[in-house]
């Protein structure tokens, strides 16, 4: 059960003249009574604008700026995986471990990721730089294995190629 | 060595330089359908995309012109067209391969759907993984509107058409039509019981049509080159091109584009590059992506890729994901792997799979690491019973597939992972 968690070092949430413009684009994507349909664009939203998760308060922020009940904005929140409920690292490394990478050797995708970071899966560094996780498909099955890195796919992977992205990362 | 005609539908302009844009669209041929479509009369176009015979890509087979044809005609209600380009299958990623490199020929088949059905709004629903493909299509529907291709006055013919991106957020049952149609109207993506049918009640309470993004982008070349045509292409029952999605052992695995009814040993062998280590090194494939039952190798030796070979072979052409595994997997293994994926994707709303695919993926941990009873196969096999049919959508049936499929066709392997402790295939 993925749970909602509060950030003790959460400060008062605004979201960008960027993101404002943005919303606007989004609500007229539905029919003016269907605002609703709104919240999952604007969910994506406020995770990139607030540091890469979603707490409580940034969902509290989201409920009261869409005027959307507070529950109904947690179980969104707490049904898509894609929404962070706790602070990831700045790359967000995704190992697909499904069946079609699973037969191309993601084990040793997740063995070169494990030594060259020294991390577990599951887990953040210390210093915030990596989260890696293990997923379902990612819809990439015929250049398996692969990962994704943020808003990035990378595929066909090696455990050679793997160590080369990690170093080339900024 | 090519099967048939290789004619190419949804592939045709994918090695074209710059091939997501208007100009290159538009150079080939491209938006010329959608305006012979809005010649004819919404009828017209329907019984069009009938004679064609096209059937639903996403999985389940259903012919999309009968589909269209359901949507009520004399209702004041608003109609809507929804592309379902969730993805999420495991083993199928074609449609990935449509948006990002023939946005346009998915627009135009939306078109065209839209107008048969007097639908003015259309959504595109694609997973949230995938953000490049999704910046890809804005910038093609940007294009469109640019071009007054969308909008209130498409192609100055004074019909209205607006078209969307709704990004998923990582959830496999939003692939299912009504959990998608859910989460469309920003809620948790649990699936509704049918009937009503989203032809009747669909999004926000109206009549809706929901097709797959390769259903919908086989459309526009149905309408340019007739239904007779199309259907002239493929075998019976089964007509059109399809694309497969080649995965696992395989030398070059791929999406492929042919005309259905390839015999399998042909499409691994000359499309994907062969097997690894020779056909005889083959051990199964699940035709049709992983919530398919698994076929042994010497029925993929003489089986056909359309929807009936496939049936009759018992498994099905689904999504069109051939997942290929020689001799050194251990179906026990893969079967487990399969069973945790289904537990995590359950949405919870119907006992009978939130517990059983629980269960099954308990019994395939105990089985695969030794620890399984003689009991366990058959106990597995009644847990299928109980939820095969029993639930509000078909990610029960998804889950217990595979499991039985392959109890069936390896069951020696199950037998040997109790009596030994360990796995045949070393
Ligand atoms: C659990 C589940 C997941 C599904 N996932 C997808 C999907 O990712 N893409 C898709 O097109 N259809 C998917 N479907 C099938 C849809 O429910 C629906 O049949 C399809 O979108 C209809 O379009 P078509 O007739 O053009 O195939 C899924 C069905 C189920 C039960
Ligand atoms: S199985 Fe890994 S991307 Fe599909």
């Amino acid at each position: 059960m993925r749970q909602i968690q509060k950030d003790p070092n959460a400060g008062t949430f605004q979201f960008s003249e960027t993101a404002l413009g943005e919303i606007e684009k989004i609500y007229a994507r539905y029919p003016a009574a269907q605002r609703r349909s709104a919240l999952m664009p604007i969910l994506h939203l406020a995770q990139r604008e607030f540091g890469g998760w979603l707490s409580q308060e940034a969902l509290d922020f989201v409920a009261e700026f869409t005027g959307i009940a507070q529950i109904r904005v947690y179980e969104v929140a707490t049904f898509y995986t894609m929404y962070n409920l706790e602070p990831v690292g700045k790359y967000h490394v995704q190992v697909c471990t499904n069946i079609s990478c699973w037969l191309c050797d993601s084990d040793g995708v997740m063995a070169s990721l494990n030594g060259k970071l020294k991390q577990e899966f599951g887990t953040t560094s210390d210093d915030g730089r990596f989260t890696l996780v293990e997923v379902e498909c990612l819809g990439a099955c015929v250049n398996a294995p692969m990962m994704q890195i943020n808003d990035d796919y990378y595929e066909n992977l090696t455990p050679e190629k793997v160590s080369d992205i990690i170093d080339r990362l900024p | 060595m090519s099967y048939k005609s290789d004619t190419k539908i949804l592939f045709k302009n994918i090695d074209r330089d710059d091939s997501h844009k208007l100009a290159v669209y538009q150079g080939n041929g491209g938006y010329q359908a959608v305006l012979k479509a809005y010649g004819m009369q919404p009828v017209e176009v329907i019984d069009e995309v009938k004679r064609g015979g096209v059937r639903g890509r996403g999985g389940a087979g259903f012919p999309a012109g009968l589909k269209w044809s359901f949507i009520p005609k004399d209702d004041p209600r608003p109609k809507y067209l929804v592309c379902n380009a969730d993805e999420g299958e495991p083993g199928t990623c074609k449609d990935r391969d449509i948006i990002r490199y023939d946005p346009h020929l998915l627009i135009e088949g939306m078109a065209i759907a839209a107008y048969s059905v007097n639908a003015t709004r259309g959504y595109i629903y694609i997973r949230g993984e995938f953000y490049r493909e999704a910046e890809v299509l804005q910038g093609a529907i940007d294009e469109a509107y640019a071009a007054g291709i969308l909008g209130d006055n498409c192609h100055g013919k004074g019909i209205r058409f607006d078209l969307a991106v709704h990004r998923g957020a990582g959830a496999y049952v939003c692939g299912e039509e009504t959990g998608l149609i859910e989460s469309l109207e920003g809620k948790k993506g649990q699936p509704r019981l049918k009937p009503p049918f989203p032809a009747n009640i669909g999004l926000y309470g109206c009549p809706t049509v929901i097709n797959n993004v390769e259903t919908l982008a086989s459309v526009p070349d149905i309408i340019a080159n007739g239904g007779d045509w199309y259907a002239g292409l493929g075998v019976e029952n089964s007509s059109g091109t399809k694309l497969f999605s080649v995965s696992g052992h395989v030398n070059k695995p791929g999406n492929y584009e042919v005309e259905l009814g390839i015999p399998m040993k042909m499409l691994l062998e000359e499309y994907a590059g062969g097997v690894r280590g020779g056909w005889d090194n083959l051990k199964g494939v699940i035709p049709g992506g992983c919530s398919m039952p698994v076929l042994t190798a010497d029925i993929c030796e003489t089986v056909t890729m359309d929807y009936d070979a496939l049936a009759k072979s018992g498994s099905y052409l689904g999504s069109g994901a051939v997942i290929v595994m020689d001799k050194s997997v251990c179906i026990v293994k893969a079967i487990r792997r399969l069973s945790q994926f289904y537990r995590h994707e359950s949405c919870g709303q119907c006992s009978p799979c939130r517990e059983g695919t629980g269960w099954i993926s308990k019994i395939m941990d105990r089985l695969e690491s030794g620890k399984g009873t003689p009991d366990d196969i058959d106990l597995l096999l009644n847990v299928c019973d109980n939820i095969q049919g029993k639930t509000i959508c078909a990610l029960g049936d998804a889950a217990a597939m595979p499991v039985r499929g392959a109890i069936q066709a390896f069951r020696e392997e199950f037998e040997y992972h109790v009596e030994h402790g360990r796995c045949m295939v070393g």
